[in-house]
């Protein structure tokens, strides 16, 4: 059997070891059109400020290729697959054969069509590696930092070039920060959190023209800038399946299995749609974890074992100068709050089941109230008064509980 | 019987210090890596279950979360940069933040062998066993 995986990242090493599980001999030949080891794309905020050191953004042991017999062609571009023939061919014009393919091609910064962008001085995207080194590079004390975006993405180079730069000012079209994850009111005390660091935020506005080192707002403002990063979101790199024919809506269609829509080629990460179980919704979770899991369940299915990955659900761990923020599920119905200026608890419940919440500030054992997401675990099963003060194993009842911590699983 | 003696002796395990009495004076007390449950009629310890299928593992942001061939769930602390996301997957609430930026969580006692908290339970209402 001959495994290709197009991708480097958390769904491609899921799925060598999804792969490994079951077979322990095949070879695996990993595609990347980055020339690193396996590292961790959320750690460049950290390597930026220098909170974390190059040896340190490894996503897995330096022997890791090595120790699960994969050949790993570093700095190639996968161009095309050809389903018929079984390949898939380089931009070298070289060609490698599967008969299992996973395509974690994960996303691509988008730049949106601002005048004068694309050809900006000083402008940078906020993604990989690289980018953070081109962002390193180019920004020093004195820089003025403009920042298009207030998302992860975003306010983690902000957090990141705050060690480095004096200047720092946050755009962005949404009237908050972190639109993707918070409501208006929590969003609001991460705003105030990260605005006592001296970052400055201009909301509902957004950049309509780059002139020399100058961008002009659509509120005809105008902002000078030394460094310029543009994250204002991602698109998923579907074109790989899309070309040869397989089904993509805004991601890349794939069934609980992680297989597409074409023979023997699979996919998993970002460049995915996945199955929200609080809303039923398709939709790109574009999230480390999940892409771990769907990498791994692909891995485990293309070696002939038989896998499902159906507990996918929004989730985010974060944290801003010290503050942290953990949310999951979705955030609507009935909703159960506790706020004092320093925590903040939002619980959302519907159907008789906890769908959602975010947690700022205290977020101790958040996990129980994750997998009592997951599980669906029907709230008069439990003692969802008792939850509502604490995530706590105490909810549930002494056979339950005897069950989850004595039943050995 | 809520005596919190596992806690006291969890966090004295991995404080580094030979004398209990020392470790616990002075400013930085040392963490437990488990927590306590109190109820009106039941108290209960939770530490790691060091799971099957770890979610925790799985999750990590940087592979600083591992699982080693026994069976042991630990976390390389200087891989750890507190983003908590094992905090937010861990469905027995077992991952501790830490004062420092690594979480905190039980690691078996690794050193002795002998985890700490169930060599001094004196109801033995904690074990140590493999299960399932």
């Amino acid at each position: 059997m001959k495994y290709v995986i197009i991708g480097n990242s958390a769904a491609a090493i899921g799925c060598i070891s999804g792969i490994r599980t079951i077979d322990g001999e095949s070879s695996i030949t990993l595609i990347s059109d980055e020339p690193h080891f396996t590292y961790s794309r959320p750690l460049i905020s950290y390597w930026l400020k220098g909170k974390v050191t190059d040896d340190k953004m490894y996503y897995r042991s330096i022997d890791f290729y090595e120790k699960n017999n994969c050949t790993a062609l570093l700095g190639k571009k996968a161009e095309k697959i050809d389903t018929n023939a079984k390949k898939v061919v380089l931009e070298d014009g070289s060609t490698v054969e599967y008969d299992k393919l996973l395509v974690a091609t994960g996303s691509s910064p988008f730049v949106p069509p601002v005048e004068g962008l694309s050809n900006a001085n000083n402008a940078f995207t906020f993604l990989n590696w690289d980018s953070a080194k081109a962002v390193k590079e180019a920004a020093n004390k004195d820089s003025k930092v403009v920042i298009m975006g207030a998302g992860l993405i975003g306010l983690k180079a902000a957090e990141g070039l705050h060690e480095v730069c004096d200047d720092i000012t946050v755009v962005d079209l949404a009237d908050r920060v972190l639109p993707s994850i918070l409501d208006a009111e929590g969003a609001g005390m991460v705003q105030k959190h990260i605005e006592k660091e001296g970052i400055k935020f201009l909301l509902n506005d957004a950049a309509s023209a780059v002139k020399g080192n100058t961008i002009v707002l659509k509120s005809g403002k105008e902002l000078a800038y030394d460094v310029l990063i543009v994250a204002v979101g991602v698109r998923p790199n579907t074109g790989l399946v899309k070309d040869a024919g397989g089904e993509v809506n805004r991601g890349i269609v794939t069934d609980s299995r992680q297989a597409t829509s074409l023979h023997d080629v699979y996919s998993a990460g970002d460049c995915t749609e996945s199955l929200d179980i609080c809303t039923g919704q398709s939709k790109i979770l574009a999230l480390l974890p999940n892409a771990y899991f769907q990498g791994e369940t692909a891995g485990i299915n293309m070696a002939g074992g038989n896998q499902t990955y159906d507990t996918a659900m929004p989730m985010n761990a974060i944290g801003f100068f010290g503050l942290h923020m953990l949310t999951a599920g979705a955030m609507e119905g009935e909703c159960f709050e506790e706020i004092d200026e320093n925590n903040y608890k939002r619980m959302f419940f519907s159907d008789g089941l906890l769908k959602g919440f975010i947690l700022i500030g205290e977020i101790d054992r958040a996990g129980i109230y994750t997998s009592l997401i997951r599980e669906k675990t029907p709230m008069d099963q439990i003692d969802s008064n008792l939850l509502k003060v604490n995530p706590q194993l105490m909810v549930f009842d002494k056979k339950a509980r005897m069950q989850k911590l004595a039943g050995g699983k | 019987m809520g005596c919190h003696l596992c806690e006291y002796y969890c966090a004295f395990a991995h404080s580094g210090k030979i004398d209990m009495v020392k470790a616990f004076s002075g400013d930085s007390k040392p963490q437990p890596r488990l927590t306590i449950e109190e109820g009106d009629s039941i108290n209960f310890a939770v530490s790691c279950r060091h799971c099957e299928t770890p979610l925790c593992v799985k999750s990590c942001i940087t592979g600083a979360m591992q699982k080693d061939e026994d069976g042991r769930v630990f976390v390389d602390e200087s891989r750890c940069v507190g983003c908590y996301t094992c905090i937010l997957v861990c469905p027995y609430g077992s991952v501790i933040p830490g004062k420092e930026k690594a979480i905190k969580k039980c690691d078996l006692c690794i050193e002795s062998g002998k985890p700490a908290c169930a060599e001094n339970c004196p109801n033995l209402a904690i074990v140590y066993e493999e299960r399932g």
